[in-house]
């Protein structure tokens, strides 16, 4: 296989990372919002553990993109 | 790909004032010229605008106050009265942090925090700061933190070693986390700028996602800032109360 055609394939595989990440802020919005819709009242306690829970995990996909750029163009 | 579009190049530390010592390269690079305009600029406003003194703040007298009031409540609500010993350490490391990532988010400035070196030479400092208040603190009970109380006898090695492993990783996460943030946001900016000419007249559509990526990319400047203090918080209040 050619150098260029495997760092392409490699930079996409390394995409894949995204799919946790994904799946994590989704799970953090979703708690935040029927916290939220329950008790408005704490709003805003949860709020910002969620933005310091979304930066956590936000972490990781970025870790993925950081492999992917640092393949097709390092 | 030619070498002055790659994105990385934006990374590349250069020697403005050559200096060496013995094999070592202690050279004035443009990393640590940016260094120290954060120093200067940080130090700048503590200092300036704070001076009027004013009972009623001004706008600049403001922010040195909301800054200061940030970072002491999180010490705080995060470390309780010892914090205050710690105040002016952590006030700043979440200022040069701060400063360097907002600084970076100027056209043609360097990022000093998109450089592994930076970043692993702040949390290897604050580990091996955490590590000698635990000892001085707790002296031979400092041990007992990898055993968390509770926990049944026959789960104590495989506890044991998990807790070990996870305080050693903690410098690398740490710097790894903002490093990566800065350089992946940074390259993400050049690469998608790098779409704006060739598509000719549709090249409207990536200015409009680099506009929604330059702001998501202010938010992280101030999020990962916020995020690598708040853990140094978390480390300093595990070595002083351990679990």
């Amino acid at each position: 296989m050619e150098l260029e055609a495997a760092k392409m394939i490699g930079a996409g595989l390394a995409t894949l990372g995204f799919i946790g990440p994904g799946i994590g802020i989704g799970l953090i919005w979703a708690a935040l919002i029927s916290t939220v819709g329950r008790n408005p009242g704490a709003a805003d306690a949860v709020t910002t553990t969620a933005w310091v829970s979304f930066a956590l995990v936000e972490a990781l996909a970025i870790f993925a993109l950081a492999i992917a750029l640092l393949i097709l163009f390092g | 790909m030619a070498e002055a579009h790659n994105p990385l190049e934006q990374f590349v530390i250069k020697a403005w004032v050559p200096i060496k010592v013995g094999d070592l390269d202690a050279s004035f690079t443009n990393s640590s010229a940016f260094m120290l305009l954060a120093v200067i600029a940080v130090t700048a406003l503590m200092v300036l605008a704070v001076r009027p003194r004013a009972g009623v703040p001004g706008r600049w007298q403001l922010l040195a106050e909301l800054s200061y009031q940030f970072i002491a409540k999180m010490v705080s609500d995060n470390i309780g009265k010892e914090g205050r010993a710690f105040f002016p350490l952590i006030f700043s490391i979440f200022m040069f942090v701060l400063f360097g990532n907002l600084i970076g988010m100027i056209p043609y400035s360097f990022t000093f925090t998109s450089h592994i070196a930076v970043t692993l030479t702040m949390a290897l400092l604050i580990f091996v700061m955490v590590t000698i208040i635990a000892f001085a603190k707790h002296g031979i009970k400092f041990f007992a933190f990898f055993l968390p109380a509770g926990v049944p006898i026959v789960l104590a090695p495989l506890m044991i070693i998990i807790e070990v492993i996870s305080y050693f990783t903690r410098p690398f996460s740490l710097s790894v986390r903002l490093f990566a943030n800065m350089m992946a946001g940074h390259t993400l900016l050049k690469v998608i700028g790098g779409f704006v000419v060739p598509l000719g007249l549709f090249g409207f559509v990536p200015i409009a996602g680099l506009v929604a990526v330059m702001g998501l990319e202010f938010l992280i400047a101030f999020l990962q800032a916020y995020i690598f203090t708040i853990l140094t918080c978390i480390y300093i209040n595990d070595a002083i109360h351990l679990h």
